[in-house]
């Protein structure tokens, strides 16, 4: 699904972000990517969508190896791709079905299928009710599960989360957790950087920890190709 | 496609006030352009009927052969720079000055005005060193006395047209880069107003072709209104001159269609560049 060799990425204006890192993430799989803030957690994410490219060694996602993959194919790899900010990043002035429609209309979706779709990821959420809210109108948790619908909606294989409860008080964050966790039961796999280490301890998921820009832990690298155990429990 | 056009046209919605004034500066510019194009227009038939007159006399000798005259005729006829030649014999020339010359009509005595070959050039032979040539032809026959054609005249003539093609030219791509760089700035601010828009489309995977087909179309569109609107206020300019000052002419419809396309096109490659440039720093 994911798999980083020897990453490297220096920034235009600096030193490196990332140096030498090397992960595999199977299909099915739930990952977190924590460390301090600076660890380059954001820089691995953004290799993965490809809105960066690696200075040294090779990203491959969802078969398609960084070293060939041209401008022209990128969109069609993030339509494979679900992707989830701390920010949300939600259209203030549409509702929240709207916000989810969008990611369908704009990669050509026929107008027909798009309704129904919006309203399975929305019921899928929790969120079928508030459909017509726009975000200013729902809570932070609320304003987060819409963006995990609009990332659903295109049926993705894999979730990118750049610290998705980062702007989330503890129950919210508690909320969202559970339904990555339960995405993930579907088989969908999740990466999800975070620097909430309760949360990563108390899960048992598979832990990648960096620092400076270095992979300097990760719980799963010996058993690379099993999904992470806990995911029943939680799910 | 139906959504780039739905969102194409929202922006004139969406901000009524700065789709307005891009409107009316595309118009302006394209005002501007329409109204020299208009000078240039006039100034080209009035030279070109001026240049219709461009013409080289050649005197003939005192008992020359009408036959020698006539085969000169057809000879001279067939020159390429030559649009027609006529010959004006000396009953012609002197029927010619007492009808132009009333006043004058006893002076006019029959064998004082000489006859006389006058050639007219065509269209693309009325600069100096083509007139010099034909000149120089018809003096190399020996029944030809004298060559008379107005050298500064036409050169002066020749000059000004080149001048006002030359200017025209200038102003003309001026006023086409002003009125890009105008659309590329407004199209610039809206997509600026919808960078977080742009930036989601991008994460779910749209393709550029995509983000840019609604500015692109917003481009376009505004370029025609701005073209529309610059033909009609040429137009009402031209009908002013004409009721108050001069009758001229107008552009044909081609030429007008022509101009309210250049518009569009002006907006949607201003557009482009816009979008493409920030398409290209986001990435
Ligand atoms: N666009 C950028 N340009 C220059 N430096 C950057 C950029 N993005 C991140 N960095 C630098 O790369 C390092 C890693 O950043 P980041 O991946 O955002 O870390 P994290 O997400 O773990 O906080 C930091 O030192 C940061 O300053
Ligand atoms: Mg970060």
């Amino acid at each position: 699904m994911i798999r980083f060799t020897r990453v490297a990425k220096t920034y235009a204006s600096g030193l490196p972000a990332i140096e030498d890192v090397s992960f595999h993430l199977t299909r099915g799989e739930f990952a977190f990517l924590t460390g301090p803030s600076g660890a380059g957690k954001s820089t691995v994410l953004k290799l993965c969508y490809v809105e960066e490219r690696p200075s040294g060694g090779e990203v491959r996602l969802l078969g398609q190896s960084s070293v060939l993959l041209t401008a022209r194919k990128i969109p069609t790899l993030r339509r494979r791709l679900g992707i989830v900010f701390q920010d949300f990043r939600l259209l203030p002035d549409r509702t929240a079905a709207e916000n989810v429609a969008f990611a369908l209309e704009v990669t050509g979706a026929s107008a027909a299928t798009i309704g129904p779709k919006v309203l399975r990821v929305l019921d899928k959420v929790g969120l079928k009710a508030k459909a017509d809210s726009r975000p200013h109108e729902l809570s932070g948790g609320e304003q987060q599960r819409v963006a995990i619908a609009r990332a659903l909606v295109n049926d993705p294989l894999l979730i990118l989360a750049d610290e998705p409860t980062g702007n989330l008080d503890e129950r919210s964050t508690r909320g969202v957790f559970d339904l990555l966790q339960q995405i993930n039961a579907g088989g969908t796999t999740v990466l999800m950087a975070t620097h909430d280490l309760q949360l990563v301890r108390a899960s048992g998921l598979r832990t990648l920890e960096m620092q400076r820009g270095r992979l300097v832990f990760d719980s799963g690298a010996g058993r690379a190709g099993t999904p992470a155990a806990g995911t029943e429990e939680l799910a | 496609m139906n959504l780039a056009v739905r969102e194409g046209l929202l922006s004139f919605r969406r901000a009524p006030t700065l789709s307005a004034l891009s409107v009316t500066t595309i118009a302006f510019s394209l005002f501007a352009f329409g109204l020299f194009g208009l000078v240039a227009l006039n100034l080209r038939q009035a030279l070109d009927q001026v240049g219709d007159r461009v013409e080289i006399r050649g005197f003939i000798a005192d008992g020359t052969a009408p036959e020698a005259m006539s085969v000169a005729v057809e000879d001279i006829q067939q020159f390429p720079e030559v649009a027609g030649v006529t010959l004006v014999t000396q009953a012609q020339a002197l029927e010619r000055a007492r009808r132009e010359l009333g006043e004058f009509e006893d002076v006019f005595e029959p064998g004082l005005l000489p006859a006389s070959i006058e050639v007219r050039l065509g269209e693309g032979a009325r600069s100096p060193a083509a007139v010099r040539a034909v000149a120089t032809r018809l003096a190399a026959y020996d029944f030809i006395d004298d060559i008379r054609y107005g050298e500064e005249w036409v050169a002066k003539l020749y000059r000004l047209r080149t001048i006002a093609t030359a200017v025209g030219l200038a102003l003309g791509l001026t006023f086409a880069l002003v009125s890009m760089i105008i659309i590329g700035s407004t199209i610039r601010m809206a997509v600026l107003a919808r960078a977080k828009e742009i930036q989601i489309m991008r994460l779910v995977g749209a393709t550029d072709g995509f983000i840019r087909a609604p500015f692109l179309i917003e481009g376009g569109v505004k370029g025609l209104l701005g073209g529309v609107v610059a033909l009609a206020l040429t137009g009402a300019t031209y009908l002013a001159i004409g009721r108050f000052v001069v009758q001229a002419a107008f552009f044909g419809p081609l030429l007008a269609i022509a101009g309210i396309l250049a518009g569009g096109a002006l907006g949607v490659l201003a557009s482009a560049i816009a979008v493409g440039r920030h398409l290209r720093e986001v990435r």
